[in-house]
């Protein structure tokens, strides 16, 4: 995740919100919402380089793993729930994305778009793509789990859940035309219907 | 070029006490001592102080060695010391030996005052809120007020954790490592076993042993010997020992003797060897008073067994550490906390570290841990240097 993109997903949340952030990495997005809108909440990371460096900065981290489910966490205890770029290596994606929806009052989803324009390009060419959003070849992929804008639009559909903002991200800008095939990122805002 | 940092020298103090600390039994002590040690140096605010609770076999002497004895380094050297990870530059650091212990404070082995004999037996049943209240009174005698930290592991763990219930505006952070939130069935059942070892020894002389000139040593082999087993994985058993025999038979295919009470293989020798060492300075009395505390332990237990709701009267900030391969307290134990925090919407990181060794990783050097617990060290230590976040603790309870 790009600064750009982090500081263009952190103004979706709410000044003052209580937030948990799922797969925090390093801590960046949670220190950012911290020091600028007085967030408070927990990162889950399990990592343990990434762990560390969230305690270095002073973030409250839990190294739980994310595929044994969200059991420490009671329903709608949180204001926000995000999961930036941490759909794609989950095994049970569905099931994170129903936790979520029970845990957070409002859901914050961002992952690659897997139908941006360079991609589609690259598997009309025969090969799977690699750029710099996914940088990965087709054998070492950490991306379990790859799916687009719009796929994202059926599984909400399909969960019950409410979407109140989707856009693509590109550079940290908003792509609101055509962000299936514009951007590099999809980005999905919702809650429990 | 290596470095070798001179050792940091420690001093074993006492601190006498006249008045009678009410115990939760209902019994009470007085005219006890308690040994600690310090490390560091206590700021002008008096507000970089660190307790260190130790856990069954540790004492006061944490860190640094005495005068004199270059192998005398405390339990958690470690950890603790100048430019270790509870970095003693910037902290005061304290060391407290528990009531009841063997190693310097009031316990089983010293004289009662009412009646001039040796407590043995009669020496009171203590609890961790026990020692959390005494250390308590060391604090005040030390003229701190508030701690920057609590810090444990195991047993230890539990004071850190009882500390933030008893005293929680007296605790800036609390450092829980590979403890629990209280004992399971079977935590209990492995201390009942080393009890009946002592108790059953025939020199036990129910705990009046010292009369007699003699020490339950058979019994206090024994019970060490099943702790051990407690504390070690059997991943970490099995590649530290296996099968190996301790000297296999020339000549004879299999390698075994054929005996069913010689020393044959490396575990054996191996528990023998802790057992043997341990029972000639570990107290039988307070083998039974510390096991005894460990599984009284349980503060839900007056909130119905709701530990969200017994968290709820915390106001420090957490760290927890959990080892995945430890079967004694096990990750899940420590994530049983981390909820109870979670639900309270309490401060708390949590570090499960993948690492092989079983309960007795949290003394060892995992690079992983030791990282944790250092940057965990050094956020407090800038927050000492930043006043107004020490001004915004406030005291949980009413």
């Amino acid at each position: 995740m790009t600064h750009d993109n982090l500081v263009a997903i952190a103004a979706l949340v709410p000044q003052g919100s209580r937030v948990l952030d799922l797969g925090c990495g390093d801590g960046a997005l949670l220190a950012h919402l911290q020091q600028h809108k007085a967030c408070t909440g927990y990162g889950v990371e399990l990592d343990d380089i990434n762990v560390h460096a969230c305690v270095q900065r002073g973030v409250n981290v839990l190294q739980l793993n994310l595929d044994l489910g969200l059991s420490v966490f009671a329903d709608q205890s949180f204001d926000v729930v995000l999961q930036i770029d941490t759909l794609q290596h989950l095994r049970n994606a569905e099931t994170m994305l129903r936790e979520t929806a029970r845990v957070g009052k409002t859901g914050i989803v961002a992952f690659p778009n897997f139908a941006h324009w360079p991609n589609r390009l690259s598997i009309l060419q025969g090969r799977m793509p690699v750029t710099k959003r996914l940088p990965y070849q087709w054998y070492d992929t950490p991306n379990i789990r790859v799916g687009t804008f719009k796929d994202f639009e059926v599984l909400a559909e399909k969960n019950g859940l409410q979407v109140t903002d989707s856009f693509g991200l590109q550079n940290g800008q908003r792509v609101n035309t055509w962000p299936n095939l514009l951007a590099g990122t999809a980005v999905f805002k919702f809650e429990r219907n | 070029m290596t470095v070798h940092a001179k050792p940091m020298i420690a001093t074993p103090q006492a601190m006498h006490f006249a008045d009678a600390l009410p115990l939760q039994s209902g019994a009470s002590v007085r005219d006890y001592t308690l040994a600690y040690e310090t490390y560091g140096t206590l700021n002008a605010d008096r507000s970089n102080a660190v307790l260190v609770c130790h856990a069954l076999n540790a004492s006061h002497h944490v860190a640094g060695v005495y005068e004199g004895q270059d192998k005398s380094e405390g339990w958690w050297d470690n950890m603790i010391g100048p430019g270790k990870p509870v970095d003693t530059h910037h902290f005061f650091v304290i060391g407290v030996n528990n009531l009841g212990s063997c190693f310097g404070s009031t316990g089983p082995m010293h004289t009662h005052p009412d009646t001039g004999k040796v407590y043995g037996a009669d020496f009171p049943v203590v609890t961790v809120e026990d020692w959390v209240n005494a250390q308590a009174l060391l604090l005040d005698r030390l003229g701190i007020t508030q701690l920057a930290a609590v810090l444990g592991g195991s047993l230890g763990g539990m004071q850190a954790l009882s500390w933030t219930l008893q005293y929680p505006d007296r605790v800036r952070h609390a450092v829980v490592v590979a403890s629990a939130p209280n004992l399971t069935a079977e935590n209990i059942a492995f201390n009942e076993v080393a009890r009946r070892a002592i108790v059953t020894d025939p020199d036990f002389h129910g705990g009046h042993f010292y009369q007699h000139g003699v020490v339950p040593q058979r019994g206090l082999r024994i019970a060490r010997m099943v702790g051990h087993i407690t504390y070690l994985s059997d991943d970490v058993m099995n590649e530290k020992f296996g099968r190996e025999l301790r000297d296999a038979v020339v000549g004879s295919a299999t390698g075994y003797k054929y005996s069913t009470q010689d020393v044959e293989f490396q575990i054996e020798s191996y528990l023998r060897y802790q057992g043997d060492k341990f029972s000639e300075y570990f107290d039988a009395n307070t083998y039974l008073l510390i096991t005894r505390a460990l599984d009284y332990f349980d503060p839900a237990r007056t909130y119905g067994g709701d530990l969200s709701a017994a968290f709820a009267r915390t106001a420090a900030k957490f760290l927890l550490v959990s080892f995945t391969t430890d079967w004694r307290f096990s990750p899940a134990r420590s994530r049983e906390m981390v909820q109870a925090l979670v639900d309270n919407q309490r401060d708390v990181s949590y570090a499960e570290i993948d690492a092989p060794h079983g309960h007795d990783a949290f003394l060892l050097d995992d690079a992983r841990y030791m990282n944790v617990v250092r940057s965990y060290f050094a956020r407090i230590s800038h927050e000492l240097a930043t006043p107004s976040a020490l001004a915004t603790h406030t005291g949980g309870a009413a």
